[in-house]
């Protein structure tokens, strides 16, 4: 049991009402945790339920999760994991998203991790705390526990009494370590996990209320905007703030060695300001970038730390027939649709920070370090912004804010990157190159497979303060943590670099490569965009070169069944292999993963035209099937799926990262177009295999990869020629297919 | 004598068009039974590719959202509408069964393979002078094409014009014959650019005027014409780009869309340098090179020094980057800093169009090079003004927002009356709201057409 | 002094006059419907109705609008209730992170002020200038054609 716990309980201070809110209740104390086994999902990092769920005196329940909501559904299928333990309506819950001073250290938001993590400590502890009520009321009622069972907002016995919640919780009832295994429900009885269940964020949204760190408007915000360098590591020599500190409505001008801003009363006073300031600065500048049409050969060649991350038999072995290829994925950005923004203020010695980050929490730590402030002078608190996908300029714009209002005090400061400055500074996913080898024996059956793929990293978040791009600018500069791979079995410029097929003879390499000629770091599916596009490719190649037909083929070298059912619905709702001949020009495209090989199954088969004269795709029906373990929210689930569907067409389709000797150049949405409506496909239908019970598996990445490649199997189909180099853009495929 | 005259006169008459009708009379030429797309020389069909390009084929023989070379792209004509047809290899409904023969015929003389006389929206006025070699090429490019079944669109012409014939007497008083007799053989990029310009490249269709039978006055050739209702500008010494075009601007200009000192193409242009953009690098270059020689004395004097004066000094123009209003400008002007079209300039345009060292990064030339605010006529400036500059779908290109709907027909008229007098020394125009109006008439009749 | 007619209320604005209406709606009016994407009109989020027809508000100064009727999202709805494309929208859950869409809805209010009903491919023609990141498009697409479906069958009013 635990030991007598003197230190002051969140659910305390919320009852009491106080501005205060201490988070001493995320710290078990040393003796809390039962030798053993582990509470499920990050309740195992913070085992105290008050960490989790808090009901005060009135009845209100607030539950609170490290994670943040990106535009990914997550606070509504984390309401939804809470109100089903706890059997209470879903309106009844208060969510507190990532806060350094009120949620658990959940550390980032990414990676497909939300459900897995944050969703089933919710679920687990909401389980826990529904247990602990039941046992309050069998005291009070004096009731066997058998006897009694939760039902919205109270227990009630079968005698027909009942006790509400507000009236069992007197103080710090929830004070508890978790179970290792909570008593969950039985999934048959579920009333709002697996439901239809609308997002709860989008009425907001949708008729203008304040809802994301760009409508924050406090008492007296000044409005800044940054002047980034011309190019990386520019160093500004010279400038003459004088004029710009007369125009119009300025209040400061920051310059902090190469870091420049400018803060003013109005927002267009800020841009013109800062315009102004651009004019002004002298910037010495040495960047030498690559030439881009050389960055493969470019990338090989750049020294590189070599793991065989799986190794087996000979996998050189030949077989009855055997292919070579190399595919390639250039520079991709997030390209967020609002450039990123942040709202700091800094009084008395305390700063604080609305900001979209995916990492309160490190975020915080970053910037003490920036600032040489104490971490506990820092309070980072999310608020959403523009949907992000990865590491955009989230912390960067934090850090710029912090640093301006650092210079203000007392006056929050809002700051807003303009859209150039989000395309040329946002840290890239950044570009890959793999080879292949694979060998299919006369039977059809894949005999050897060897794979190397070269990646930068795919994590630069904060992170040490030289990871903030405004910390590699500042008069005394922080230089960024040396790069690192991350491991597997998620792995970063590996992820999904192991087949997920059997092969009796296999090899695969990571290549890390250190060295970075671009900024870059995680974009949705890290790796697994690049690898399943390869590696789904390649299949399709060893099929033909079987064959086969690409769906037998798959499922003649996979045992999983749950891989299996995906494969199985996402051809049985397409039609596979029904339509015998096509015409001209038209193709169908199959592809499947597990994302990480360990989180959400996604099979997806489409239909597509390609235009010979223009090299235009045309995307037509596209059907996907998702396996997410227990779905909390289907409709949470297809809108991820939808989405990363379409994002992926764009990726693969059209997008790559332009620049020249100095510096980025494609620097808005015309010269880094995305995809816009006359080009979506026909249909999109997402098929989600509920699995009741079963853990839940990240899903907002997983269509990312198949998306590429049955668009590259489909556009081989349509034509004969194998494309192995992203994007599919017209220009590209219309030089591949020939006149 | 009465009965004499009237016979007599019928007499002539009949005599007249029975021996027109048998000059007009095209017989039909036998149809192919079968043509098989692998017997052509790959190297001719992309040489052909080339030479498509430099022809533009595609623009009025591809309707928007349709497939290539089927048809259905509606060419606007004083006298009515003509829909470009389906060259696809599609027998029934395209030129399947068209001999290279009836091909070169068509291309020659405008007359289809069952001899029928094609109206001069399709310009072999310009085609007849193509070679047999370059036709030939075009030819095999075509018929290599996937065949696209789609009906074609018979033209909405008025009476009596809808009889084909008339085409046939068109020609008679008008189309001189090809091929062309100058040395377009001739190693010479000068040479090979004349015979481009005047024959495949069809650049005259549009920038020499028409008079009003429809014919190009070849006595004012290149003089700046029409095209889709834009106005094609001048070639030749009446070019009112305010910097001499050279021909490596020109050769920018039409292989990448692009010359840092002249800008964007625009309107139907655009389309011209995309496809000149897959035409062959050296046929594009000889069109430079003759184009640029249009301009006479002008094109004579451009040299790296007077390019550079010319710039600074149409640089000079140009808007500062933030903060209000030109300063040198006087009030009470057209351009004074109190002029609605200065306020809408600053709100509007500053964003973009300013000389600062800020955002955008990806700037537009300085207006004071701009041909379009230079022009003798504000069509152009005021088809950008309201539609703005966009790539083809999915291509990256210069974006510039239209502004139909944003700003009012007076605001407009405003905008353009201070452009021209801010970023450009030539004389006022008085035509504003007249064309504004002709152009807000034209875009009305497509009334859910995606707004630029 | 700028005076703007803004959901149907007068509003007088101190301030530069060539400030683009975006900064207006959003700061001085405290609008968040229209949001700041690109400034260059090239996305679409800032989209708002100027007499009726969308337009890009972070490139239109205040001083051309006075006499004009401006709509943002706000303005749509009445007595507190969303419009029907709202609703549409809501009831799609046409929306990831949301960002785009008060755009996506203004634009589209635009195109149903013109036509009642447009086809398919008419919608994705005229949603073209705008951009969506998170590739929400195929239920914005459902949500105008619920919204095109509901007016008829509810005779509403076109919103204007």
């Amino acid at each position: 049991m635990n030991a007598p716990d003197l230190r002051l309980s969140r659910r305390l201070v919320l009852a009491t009402g106080g501005a205060l809110v201490v988070s001493f209740a995320l710290f078990p104390n040393a003796f809390a945790q039962d030798a053993g086994a582990k509470p499920p999902g990050d309740l195992a990092k913070f085992p105290m339920l008050d960490s989790w769920i808090a009901i005060d005196a009135h009845g209100a329940i607030t539950v609170f999760t490290g994670k943040a909501e990106l535009g990914q559904g997550i606070k509504t299928a984390l309401i939804q994991c809470a109100a089903e333990e706890l059997d209470v309506d879903p309106s009844a819950i208060t969510l507190v998203t990532a806060d350094t001073e009120r949620t658990p250290n959940e550390k980032y938001t990414a990676g497909s991790h939300s459900m897995q993590d944050s969703g089933t400590a919710i679920l687990n502890a909401a389980a826990q705390v529904r247990a602990i009520l039941i046992d309050l009321a069998a005291k009070r009622l004096n009731i066997p526990v058998e006897q009694l069972h939760a039902k919205g907002g109270s227990i009630v016995a079968d005698d027909g009494r009942s006790v509400a919640y507000k009236d069992l919780i007197s103080g710090r009832e929830l004070h508890r370590t978790a179970q290792a295994k909570p008593s969950l429900k039985n999934p048959k009885d579920y009333r709002v996990v697996g439901k239809k269940f609308s997002r709860v964020d989008i009425p907001g949204k949708l008729t203008g209320k304040p809802s994301y760190v760009q409508d924050l408007r406090p008492e007296r915000m000044l409005h800044a905007r940054v002047v980034r360098p011309p190019s990386y590591g520019a160093k500004l020599t010279d400038i003459d703030i004088a004029a710009v500190e007369r125009l119009p409505g300025v209040v400061k001008v920051v310059r902090d060695g190469s870091f420049l801003a400018v803060a003013t009363q109005e927002e267009f006073q800020a841009i013109s300001a800062m315009n102004a300031l651009a004019d002004a600065a002298k910037w010495d500048e040495t960047a030498q970038l690559p030439k881009q049409a050389d960055i493969y050969a470019y990338l090989r060649k750049l020294p590189s730390q070599d793991t065989t991350i799986l190794e087996r038999g000979n996998a050189g072995e030949s077989g009855a027939r055997s292919i070579r290829a190399t595919y390639h994925r250039p520079y991709q950005m997030h390209g967020s649709i609002g450039p990123s923004c942040a709202v700091a203020k800094y009084e008395a010695n305390k700063l604080t920070v609305w900001t979209h980050s995916q990492g309160v929490y490190p975020l915080r730590d970053s910037l003490a370090k920036m600032l040489k402030m104490p971490t506990k002078q820092i309070h980072c608190i999310h608020v959403e912004g523009s949907g992000c996908y990865g590491h955009n300029a989230a912390d960067d714009v934090a850090a710029d804010a912090a640093l301006i209002a650092r210079a203000v005090p007392g006056r929050p400061v809002r700051v807003q990157w303009m859209r150039e400055q989000e395309h040329g500074w946002e840290p890239f996913g950044p570009a890959m190159l793999s080879d292949i080898y694979g060998a299919v024996d006369a039977g059809g059956k894949i005999v050897a497979w060897q794979y190397d793929v070269w990646s930068n990293t795919h994590s630069m978040r904060p992170g040490g303060p030289g990871n903030l791009l405004a910390g590699q600018y500042v008069a005394q500069p922080f230089t960024p943590d040396a790069p690192k791979p991350i491991p597997m079995p998620e792995g970063g410029g590996d992820r999904n670099a192991i087949p997920i097929y059997s092969a009796p003879n296999i090899r695969v390499i990571s290549h890390f490569i250190p060295q970075m000629p671009l900024r870059v770091s995680a974009l949705r599916g890290l790796g697994a965009y690049h690898n399943v596009f390869a590696v789904e490719s390649f299949m399709d190649e060893l099929a033909t070169a079987a064959k086969a037909d690409p769906v037998q083929f798959r499922l003649r070298h996979l045992d999983d069944p749950r891989a299996r059912d995906v494969i199985n619905k996402a051809a049985e709702e397409f039609g596979w292999g029904l339509k015998e001949k096509l015409a001209r020009g038209h193709g169908h495209g199959f592809a499947f993963a597990r994302y990480k090989n360990l989180a959400a199954y996604c099979a997806i088969a489409l239909e597509l035209t390609v235009e010979h004269e223009t090299g235009v795709i045309q995307l037509g029906r596209v059907v996907a099937a998702v396996d997410s373990g227990q779905a909390v929210n289907p409709d949470g689930i297809r809108n991820q799926i939808e989405g990363a569907i379409v994002q992926s067409a764009s990726w693969t389709m059209l997008e790559h990262v332009t620049f020249n000797a100095r510096d980025i150049t494609s620097r808005d949405w015309s010269s880094y177009p995305i995809l816009r409506f006359p080009a979506l496909p026909v249909s999109v239908d997402v098929h989600v295999i509920d699995r009741p019970g079963q853990p839940f598996l990240g899903t907002g990445e997983a269509g990312q990869g198949p998306m590429a490649a049955a668009i590259a199997n489909g556009v081989a189909h349509a034509t004969g020629v194998r494309i192995r180099a992203l994007p599919l853009s017209p220009a590209n495929v219309k030089a591949a297919i020939g006149i | 004598m009465v009965w004499r005259i009237l016979i007599g006169v019928i007499v002539v008459i009949a005599v007249a068009f029975g021996t027109f009708y048998a000059w007009a009379w095209r017989g039909e030429i036998p149809p192919l039974q079968a043509h098989d797309a692998s017997s052509f020389d790959p190297s001719i069909v992309a040489r052909g590719a080339q030479l498509a390009a430099v022809a533009s084929c595609d623009v009025c023989h591809t309707k928007a959202g349709g497939k290539p070379y089927a048809g259905g792209y509606p060419v606007k004509t004083p006298f009515g509408t003509i829909y470009g047809p389906n060259v696809t290899p599609d027998r029934e409904t395209g030129i399947g069964t068209w001999s290279a023969v009836a091909f070169r015929r068509a291309m020659r003389e405008g007359v289809t393979r069952k001899g029928q006389h094609l109206y001069p929206a399709f310009p072999y006025d310009h085609f007849t002078y193509a070679t047999d070699s370059d036709i030939n090429a075009i030819y095999a490019f075509i018929m290599t094409r996937e065949p696209v079944r789609q009906a074609n669109r018979p033209p909405d012409i008025v009476f009596p014009l809808n009889i084909r014939l008339f085409a046939a007497g068109w020609k008679l008083l008008f189309l001189h014959r090809g091929p062309y007799r100058n040395e377009a053989d001739k190693d010479d990029s000068w040479a090979r650019g004349a015979y481009l310009t005047v024959s495949l490249g069809h650049c005259g269709a549009c920038h020499t005027p028409r008079n009003k039978f429809g014919v190009e006055e070849q006595n004012r050739a290149f003089d700046g014409g029409e095209g889709e209702g834009w106005r094609a500008p001048p070639l030749n010494e009446n070019s009112r780009a305010p910097v001499p075009w050279t021909a490596d601007a020109m050769f920018n200009y039409l292989r990448h869309g692009y010359d840092t000192v002249h800008g964007h193409t625009a309107g139907p242009m655009a389309n011209v340098a995309h496809n000149l953009s897959k035409a062959s690098e050296k046929d594009v270059r000889a069109i430079a090179t003759y184009v640029t020689s249009l301009s006479g004395a002008r094109a004579g004097a451009a040299n790296p020094e007077s390019i550079k004066t010319a710039v600074t000094a149409a640089s000079k123009l140009t808007a500062p980057a933030y903060g209000g209003t030109p300063a040198h400008q006087t009030t009470g002007s057209a351009a004074g800093k109190d002029s609605l079209g200065a306020k809408i300039f600053t709100g509007a345009c500053v964003t973009c169009h300013h000389s600062g060292g800020g955002l955008p990064v990806s700037r537009p030339i300085d207006l004071g090079l701009s041909t379009v605010i230079n022009e003798d006529d504000p069509t152009n400036l005021l088809h950008i003004i309201l539609t703005g500059i966009h790539p083809l779908p999915g291509r990256a290109g210069r974006i510039m927002p239209g502004f139909e709907g944003a700003l009012t027909d007076a605001q407009v008229v405003a905008l353009a009356d201070y452009l021209r007098t801010r970023f450009s020394h030539r004389p006022h125009w008085n035509t504003v709201a007249g064309a504004l109006a002709k152009i807000r008439h034209q875009r009305q009749t497509a009334a859910t057409e995606a707004p630029q | 002094m700028t005076v703007l007619t803004v959901n149907g209320k007068e509003h007088s604005i101190n301030g530069d006059p060539n400030t683009p209406l975006l900064y207006v709606l959003r700061n001085d009016l405290k609008l968040n419907g229209a949001k700041f994407g690109c400034g260059l009109g090239q996305c679409g989020a800032c989209t708002v109705l100027v007499d009726h027809q969308p337009v890009y508000s972070c490139l239109l100064p205040i001083s051309v609008l006075e006499g004009r009727q401006i709509t943002t999202l706000e303005g749509l709805g009445k007595n507190g209730e969303p419009s029907p494309l709202q609703r549409a929208f809501i009831e799609e859950q046409a929306a990831q992170c949301g960002y785009c869409i008060p755009g996506m809805i203004m634009r589209a209010q635009g195109l149903l002020n013109r036509k009642a009903a447009p086809s398919d491919a008419e919608i994705r023609a005229y949603m073209q200038p705008n951009l969506c990141r998170c590739g929400t498009h195929m239920r914005i697409l459902r949500a105008i054609r619920r919204a095109v479906k509901d007016m008829r069958t509810a005779r509403a009013e076109p919103v204007r």
